[in-house]
């Protein structure tokens, strides 16, 4: 038998336990060997995201809408991707700045807005409360079914019992005095509450295991394994409609899609998800395992959510028992008390885990955004003296989380009847959706101003509570139902469920589509049509580049203080002992003996600021520095210098990596053009070289017989004659060689001077023949001329053409057979040039040396033979000469068989006369 | 009477290099490549061969070190002429055992006096009458 005062017992034990956890850890904490300095507990304790809600909820949903309870924790999953750059980002901005919540986070973003912080806090207080209340709502059901043991009863309608009869409101004021003791025990939160940490870790593996417990009882021994179970329900057809995704009873792709969005930004934003993932972190490379251990989590405690589900609608047929309550109920039904204990302290796991960190997280936001601000703006005299701050400060926050408690506790009064426990946890999923503009874009948008954050975040906050809130309250009784039906005066557009005639979604989807179009849209176009004030300029640039900043921020600030006025305002918040802590260790870090020696300058305030901005927010702490510290406050044109200057600074390095990269391809460029130069270099070596050698050897001969000549004067007439020809002849070589040489480089370098006429290719021809007469007839070579008979216009230097023509002839003569020789000359025409071809029938060109002859101080012959006479130069200037008129040079040849030179000109548009 | 092989392709140099040495007093013979200088020194033992550093078909570089490689020219001087100068062509020409080197265009005195300080008269004919045994 499980009487009241076991179920009772068996709870403050379980509580007593939890505190005996967190004491222990707080103590190591204390010793510096911290218990929660693990990635598996930050993982861990990241499954506070799982409450009642997933307990009990998930097969709630799932017996309703089977595979529908699953986007709930794949949004989770597929955010977890993002964590590394988003999370990270969140933590890095936290730390620095000792931000203690996301209404801090917000304020301080937007330049330390107290309104926006203010803002923040009620959207999430209305908006949690839902999820409170479900809490309450959960535990309070559990205990009432667990009493009437072994019956299966459902419990009363909420409402028809006093309120001081009622489960749930005992439940919320102890669950007020469990939070109250851990989380308000110290003051500054920015310091992390290491005890409740451990304490949320603990309990979600006690969830675990007992929800795995209650899976493994019901899938292998109320039924003989999943196959069993499936296969009842799929002889069902009112259950097997539930095993499919996007059908029927599971929603369809929209409704899942947004679904799947709405938890992954529930992930971020929900209080409770911000305390764990960003205030209570210890160390960021924490999200290194959690990326991967958390999505674990999620996977075990959804793995018997299906099969409890089935289960329950197989064992309870007749629809008399909520789904919600399967979990506790199977085991009932089969007389397992222990068993049944077990789930009741898992589901208190799962509610009181949720409802100590969120309520954390609510009050403090309650306290440094909503309390604070107007408090110390308009009682400052009078608060100043007011001692201790540090115990009003607590016993604000006390009162926060008892008030938080007790709304919840309302509002589970007036709403929570009429909704299951999944429907009222998505309407808070859907109030904390509302931040993600804001900080998102505060994150990686440095244009988002506050009026934008302020526009976008009440226009989705009003959609939220017309479309999702109003209809909740409508439902339980306590707003008209025709606004629902009929929209507010009759007006069919505005029916909050069905807004400008969007039907055929489901509530969440449907609000989550129009709440997050307003806010974005309202946050976007307000930040584009508004200006940044100075402070803003500098908080969004602190946030969105808090990753590529190194080293500490001084901030921007001049003024006078001294640190003494500085220890004694922080020492009023958090205790003159602390304060004289804090500001001697700070004094050392800077190289002073004492406090009192402390420059008061920039770096001192700002310090002194954050340790402020961790026990009453970051806009408070702005106004109290602000009251001891003479500013002289900063012109927005000077700060807008100052911001201008980083961004300079900025811009500049961008501009020297360009810079870089430009000196490195010009280098690039340079090696290759040098090794191009040391080519040609190397080329005109040569050039020159072969040149110096080519005129040596006239020289040689002319220098030798001309001291022959002088040294021996007695020659006989015949010998002398014999040198003195061989000295005419190796001057007019010597000759001949100088002035192709200059030749060949006037044309090279473009300096040789043309003029151009139109010619008649057959009149150089007959030019060149005539001059060249002589040398065929002394040589005994027969020549052949064919030419057309109409006109072969070319456009050319008439003596550089006949230089051409004259080249070739000679060489044609040269490589003949004396007496065997023939030369044949063809002229022919077509459309576009006219072409000249020198065929010989001599020694001809073996085909490797074909390209060499073109060359400069190339000769080709049979070096048995006589080496052919020539300066080597004349082809290449012949080719250099065709080339210039537009035209080809080139030979066809094959050894013994003669060679064929050939030219093409083109042929000149003068070609009409 | 000492012999001088003259390898030299350019006529007019070898006609101009054979009137002066016979003029001096030796015996000469005349190649027109590099192969033929080599087939020349075989057949006829110089004592001198007076080589052309730009022959075709085997250049003076590489008749010189065809020359020093073979014991039976051990005692065979070797005088170099190029039209080329420099540096590189002199250090391979003295690395492949040249004895001399002259700049074409060379005087004619200092290359006849080149000559006899490499033919000693007397040893060199000897030399020669019995490499001809």
């Amino acid at each position: 038998m499980l009487k009241g005062w076991v179920i009772v017992c068996a709870s403050f034990a379980y509580i007593g336990f939890l505190f005996a956890i967190a004491y222990r850890a707080d103590k190591r904490a204390d010793q510096g060997r911290s218990l929660i300095a693990t990635p598996y507990v930050y993982a861990l304790s990241l499954g506070v995201y799982a409450t009642a809600w997933t307990f009990y909820g998930s097969v709630g949903r799932a017996a309703s809408d089977g595979v529908g309870f699953l986007p709930i924790y794949i949004g989770p999953t597929l955010m977890m991707i993002l964590w590394w750059f988003v999370v990270r980002k969140m933590i890095r901005v936290s730390k620095i700045n000792r931000l203690t919540s996301l209404a801090d986070f917000v304020a301080s973003r937007y330049g330390k807005s107290a309104l926006l912080g203010s803002l923040v806090t009620i959207i999430a207080v209305v908006g949690i409360l839902p999820y409170i209340s479900l809490q309450l709502k959960a535990i309070s059901t559990s205990f009432q079914i667990l009493l009437q043991y072994p019956d299966i009863v459902m419990p009363q309608k909420i409402g028809t019992a006093n309120i001081l009869n009622d489960t749930a409101f005992y439940i919320a004021f102890f669950l007020a005095m469990f939070t109250i003791a851990f989380g308000t025990r110290q003051l500054d939160v920015a310091e992390r509450h290491e005890g409740m940490v451990a304490a949320i870790a603990f309990e979600s593996l006690v969830k675990l295991i007992a929800f795995l417990a209650v899976g493994v009882y019901v899938t292998f021994f109320m039924f003989n394994g999943p196959a069993d179970i499936f296969g009842q329900a799929m002889a069902r057809p009112e259950l097997a409609v539930l095993a499919t995704p996007f059908g029927g009873a599971a929603g369809n792709y929209v409704s899942w899609i947004w679904l799947t969005i709405l938890s992954m930004l529930a992930i971020l934003f929900l209080p409770r998800q911000f305390q764990i993932a960003v205030v209570e972190n210890v160390d960021e490379k924490h999200l290194n395992k959690a990326v991967w251990l958390f999505p674990l989590y999620m996977l075990a405690i959804n793995l018997f959510v299906l099969p409890i589900a089935f289960g329950g609608l197989l064992h309870f047929p007749d629809g008399t028992v909520n789904a919600d309550t399967f979990v506790l109920t199977l085991p009932m039904s089969q007389r397992q008390e222990w068993l049944a204990l077990l789930v009741f302290v898992g589901g208190l796991s799962a509610a009181t885990g949720m409802v100590i960190v969120e309520t954390i997280a609510l009050s403090t936001m309650v306290c440094n955004d909503l309390v604070m601000p107007p408090l110390l703006r308009f009682t400052r005299a009078r608060f100043m003296q007011h001692e201790p701050l540090a115990n009003l400060l607590l016993d604000i926050r006390r009162a926060a989380i008892i008030g938080i408690l007790m709304l919840g506790y309302f509002y589970y009064l007036l709403a929570g009847e009429a909704y299951a426990l999944v429907s009222i946890g998505l309407i808070s999923f859907a109030a904390v959706a509302q931040f993600a503009p804001a900080v998102i874009g505060g994150l990686y948008w440095r244009n988002g101003t506050r009026a934008g954050a302020l526009a976008g975040l009440s226009v989705g906050f009003l959609v939220w509570g017309y479309t999702l809130m109003m209809p909740a309250f409508a439902q339980s009784g306590w707003a008209s139902l025709s606004l629902i039906e009929q929209g507010p005066f009759g007006i069919e557009l505005l029916k909050p469920l069905q807004l400008f005639g969007l039907k055929g979604l489901d509530q969440t989807s449907h609000a989550m589509i129009w709440s997050m179009l307003a806010n974005v849209s309202a946050y976007v176009l307000v930040s584009l049509l508004s200006r940044q004030s100075a402070a803003e300029r500098i908080q969004a640039t602190l946030f969105v580049d808090v990753l590529s900043q190194t080293g500490e921020r001084t901030g921007f600030w001049r003024g006078t203080a001294s640190a003494a006025s500085l220890q004694t305002l922080v020492g009023r918040f958090l205790g003159p002992a602390r304060a004289a802590d804090l500001f001697d260790t700070y004094a050392r870090s800077r190289g002073v003996a004492v406090a009192d020696e402390l420059d008061a300058d920039a770096r001192l305030v700002r310090f002194a600021e954050i340790q402020l901005a961790g026990a009453i927010g970051a806009s408070s702490a702005r106004a109290m520095v602000s009251s001891v510290v003479q500013e002289e406050p900063l012109g927005v044109d000077e700060v807008m210098a100052i911001i201008d200057e980083a961004s300079q600074a900025i811009a500049y390095s961008q501009k020297l990596e360009e810079k870089q990269a430009e000196l490195e391809a010009a280098t690039r460029d340079l090696r290759n053009a040098n090794e191009q130069l040391k080519a040609l270099d190397r080329l005109k070596d040569d050039f020159i070289s072969t040149v110096t050698h080519e005129l040596r050897t006239p020289l040689t001969s002319i220098r030798a017989f001309s001291e022959i000549l002088h040294d021996n004067p007695d020659l006989p007439v015949e010998e002398r004659a014999r040198f003195l020809g061989i000295l005419v002849k190796e001057s007019e070589r010597l000759t001949r060689l100088i002035n192709q040489v200059l030749d060949l480089a006037k044309l090279e370098s473009g300096a040789a001077e043309w003029q151009n006429v139109t010619l008649d290719l057959r009149e150089i021809v007959d030019a060149a023949v005539n001059a060249t007469s002589q040398l065929f007839k002394a040589k005994n070579v027969h020549l052949d001329v064919a030419v057309p008979t109409a006109s072969a216009p070319v456009a050319a230097d008439r003596d550089r053409l006949m230089q051409v023509m004259l080249n070739l002839l000679s060489n044609s003569i040269k490589f003949c057979e004396p007496g065997q020789g023939r030369v044949a000359i063809t002229v022919s025409q077509d459309a576009a040039s006219v072409r000249v071809d020198v065929r010989d029938n001599g020694v001809g060109i073996a085909k490797a040396d074909q390209m060499l002859i073109f060359e400069k101080f190339r000769q080709v012959g049979d070096t048995l033979t006589e080496k052919p006479p020539g300066t080597g130069l004349g082809l290449a200037i012949c080719r250099q000469i065709i080339g210039h008129f537009g035209g080809q040079l080139w030979v066809e040849s094959e050894l013994a068989k003669g060679a064929t030179f050939s030219f093409t000109l083109p042929v000149t548009s003068a070609a009409a006369d | 009477m000492s012999l001088v092989l003259v390898a030299e392709d350019e006529p007019a140099i070898a006609t101009s290099l054979e009137f002066l040495l016979r003029k001096a007093g030796y015996d000469t013979c005349l190649a027109r490549d590099g192969e033929a200088a080599l087939a020349l020194a075989h057949q006829r033992h110089p004592q001198l061969i007076v080589l052309d550093l730009m022959l075709p078909r085997r250049n003076g570089i590489e008749v010189c070190r065809a020359l020093r490689a073979d014991p039976r020219h051990a005692l065979l001087k070797v005088l170099m002429l190029t039209a080329r100068g420099g540096a590189a062509d002199i250090d391979s020409g003295l690395a492949a055992g040249v004895n001399c080197y002259l700049v074409k265009p060379f005087s004619t005195q200092e290359l006849l006096a080149q000559v006899a300080q490499l033919l000693p008269a007397g040893s060199a004919g000897h030399a020669g009458r019995e490499s001809r045994e």
